[in-house]
């Protein structure tokens, strides 16, 4: 994992003390709220409904457990005891109290983290598959490039006010994606060319929000040294043409379909021309520096431990689902890669109280060389297990509330804060996935309908990512009321789509017969090999339409 | 009198005018006894009669290309940019074409909505003449213009990234 060096550490703590003078300056008047805005936002803070909110950066992530530990602390001393794992692989206290919140910063920095640029119009975190240099088919280890991307866009002295925000999301495997890259202001896929080399596929424009895109490919083969001059040009084109007179009409997606993807892309490279042998070029020698960080950790030679396993499969069968469900494949001999589910139902998905994050800090140190992955499904990855300890894993975390063998089901469902906590919503949206939870609590059948992505958003800036889900739910507000819109077919991963509206929204209480529905319409129609997308893609909206409206 | 503030900081005055854009059927209203800065557009228009003219700048609004003057940026003293609004981010990208790209060597101000926590960025950015909105303290541009000691990225001053740096 990256470790800060002397500038790291000087420029963040330059960032705490420029925030701390900001603070004051806003308190004491000096600065008017639409001025201290941008400056706050840019430090990940928010003034939502109940409190301020801090959302607090987690790089493409990656946390160690110190850093969760210090988490923990700050949600004790400053919050709730409590924090939540956000869409995108970032952390958010609910209660911080604004005049306290240079010292968060303060005691954030001391573990190497911050708040920058997780909010505001500006380039967010960049975000990558929680499976990184883990999994054995990804052209290379996304994260270098991920860390490239970071130092690179902190504090961008041209790009700080962009006319809408900006991400940015990296994707290496060839068979998956795991990180949405295609729904992304700039998705890069990982590729190697005819001869070899290595670079990206550039996807510019995707995104959710009120105008939902799948983002339109504008170079197939980017080399890994022009990584960061061909971002400039893009950024740079978007900054001086995207919109700034709606809101609405700001994000890079709106500008790309304006231009076309090709007339986009012929200002980009034009643009590019002038800037590609600058220094900003990358170096192999660079590239190789950051790589130094993401090493391997100390792996035991060891072979897989299938017997036993098999052995306490057969014996406990608790231990087999969880297996089978929250354990996936690793590179390595002898180890694994496991979910930690935050999706025990009664629990808003993604929230953590801070004894939670002390053990899984404390099974980061004990069975993962001291490290965790923030997925943007709002799970946990212990990315370096032991094979032969992951029965002793899966015992200690049931009583904890992170065995839920539910990963990838219906019922480990993506959901914003919604109208509970967050400004912005229409509606609630932690009440409708714990009414769905309910009612899929039967976890034979959630295996036997397999992989479905219910994505939840309390309103249609889509942090929830419901164009996304197989199944998605948006809130609405209905002359004071909530209503729930469900959208169908959408999918983030490299098939990726935007979901089809079924029709009139439904009210709370009606959501899980909905669901059931729905679901009854999957079973009935699919055939043995199908997922609910595959269907859903066969026979079309119609048949659900007709169930649920009957 | 403008208070101009220079990149370390210290204030001087000077009494460069902003001339608006004329209404449509107007012409420019110089003043006879002040340097004056005038649209781009319109200082190319009659480029015959005010090139050279030391007491003549332009300036740019965050809309407009500061391409129209490639080739030409150095005969001008002054180029202001203006940010209409603090938060238009298009003023950074012109600043650094201005330099970066066309060469442009004498003074680049900015003026509008130019805050105190924006000063840095538009430093970095290659403007070194600042004309701070009149209800900031002044007073305060010297730690705004430097709460960083240095950046990740190359920029106008800075033309190694801190990653070449770091090699070496």
């Amino acid at each position: 994992m990256y470790v800060y060096d002397e500038h790291d550490r000087q420029m963040a703590a330059e960032r705490v003390a420029q925030f701390r003078d900001q603070t004051e300056r806003a308190l004491a008047g000096e600065l008017a709220e639409d001025e201290f805005l941008p400056l706050r936002l840019q430090n990940g803070l928010y003034v939502q409904r109940l409190a301020p909110m801090l959302r607090i950066c987690v790089p493409y992530g990656m946390m160690r457990s110190d850093q969760l530990r210090r988490l923990a602390r700050i949600t004790r001393d400053y919050d709730k005891g409590y924090a939540h794992f956000t869409t995108r692989q970032n952390v958010q206290l609910n209660w911080p109290a604004l005049e306290d919140v240079p010292d968060i910063l303060a005691e954030l920095a001391e573990v190497e983290m911050h708040a920058n640029q997780t909010s505001g119009n500006c380039i967010r975190n960049t975000t990558t598959d929680q499976f990184s240099g883990v999994q054995s088919d990804e052209i290379a280890d996304p994260r270098p490039y991920c860390e490239i991307i970071r130092q690179w866009s902190t504090f961008h002295p041209e790009f700080a006010f962009l006319p809408r925000k900006f991400k940015v999301a990296v994707n290496a495997s060839e068979q998956t994606d795991r990180v949405a890259i295609q729904v992304h202001d700039i998705g890069l896929q990982m590729v190697r060319n005819e001869a070899g080399d290595l670079g990206f596929r550039v996807h510019v424009g995707g995104g959710l929000g009120r105008t939902p895109m799948v983002g339109p490919v504008i170079r197939d083969f980017l080399p890994e040294l022009d990584l960061l001059t061909y971002l400039e040009a893009v950024l740079r084109v978007y900054n001086r043409y995207g919109r700034r007179d709606n809101k609405f009409k700001a994000r890079i997606k709106i500008l790309v379909k304006a231009l076309t993807p090709e007339g986009f892309a012929e200002k980009v490279e034009a643009e590019w021309q002038h800037i590609k042998e600058s220094p900003t070029r990358l170096t192999p020698e660079a590239i190789q520096r950051i790589q130094a960080y993401f090493t391997e950790p100390d792996y035991a030679a060891i072979d897989n431990a299938t017997d036993l396993l098999a052995s306490q499969r057969f014996e406990n069968r608790g231990f087999d689902q969880w297996l089978t469900h929250n354990v996936d494949t690793h590179k390595k001999a002898g180890y694994a890669i496991v979910s930690l589910t935050m999706k025990k139902t009664g629990t808003p998905p993604g929230d953590v109280s801070d004894k939670q994050l002390e053990q899984i800090a404390d099974l980061a140190d004990e069975f993962s060389f001291g490290e965790i992955r923030v997925t943007h499904q709002q799970n946990v990855v212990l990315a370096d297990v032991r094979q032969d300890r992951l029965f002793e894993l899966w015992q200690a975390i049931t009583p904890m509330g992170f065995g839920t063998a539910n990963l990838n089901t219906l019922t480990d469902v993506i959901c914003c804060p919604g109208g509970d906590y967050c400004a912005l919503a229409n509606a609630k949206s932690i009440p409708v996935a714990e009414a769905i939870q309910r009612q899929f609590d039967d976890l034979d059948y959630l295996y036997d309908l397999g992989n479905i992505d219910l994505n939840i958003s309390g309103c249609m800036n889509a942090c929830g990512h419901h164009h996304v889900g197989n199944i998605g739910v948006l809130g609405v507000d209905k002359k004071g009321q909530e209503f729930y819109q469900i959208s169908l077919g959408g999918s983030s991963h490299h098939d990726a789509s935007i979901g089809k509206i079924l029709g009139p929204s439904f009210a709370r209480d009606e959501m899980p017969k909905v669901i059931s529905k729905i679901i009854d319409v999957y079973v009935d129609k699919r055939t043995e090999e199908e997922t609910f997308l595959d269907t859903y893609r066969r026979v079309g909206i119609d048949p659900f339409k007709e169930r649920v409206y009957a | 009198m403008p208070n101009v503030i220079s990149p370390d900081g210290s204030i001087r005055q000077d009494n460069w005018v902003v001339v608006p854009r004329p209404a449509e059927g107007e012409s420019l209203d110089i003043p006879a006894d002040q340097p004056a800065l005038i649209p781009a557009d319109l200082w190319l228009a009659g480029y015959e009669h005010f090139t050279g003219r030391q007491e003549i700048g332009v300036w740019f609004d965050s809309h407009d290309e500061p391409e129209i003057l490639d080739g030409r940026v150095n005969e001008l003293p002054v180029i202001a940019v203006n940010f209409p609004k603090f938060s238009d981010g298009r003023g950074y990208s012109i600043g650094r074409l201005l330099r970066e790209r066309f060469g442009y060597k004498n003074e680049l101000r900015a003026i509008g909505d130019v805050l105190l926590d924006q000063l840095q960025f538009m430093k970095r950015c290659g403007f070194d003449a600042y004309v701070l909105r009149a209800d900031k303290d002044i007073n305060k541009a010297a730690r705004c213009l430097n709460f960083f000691s240095q950046g990740y990225q190359a920029a106008t001053d800075t033309e190694i990234p801190l990653f070449r740096r770091r090699a070496s």
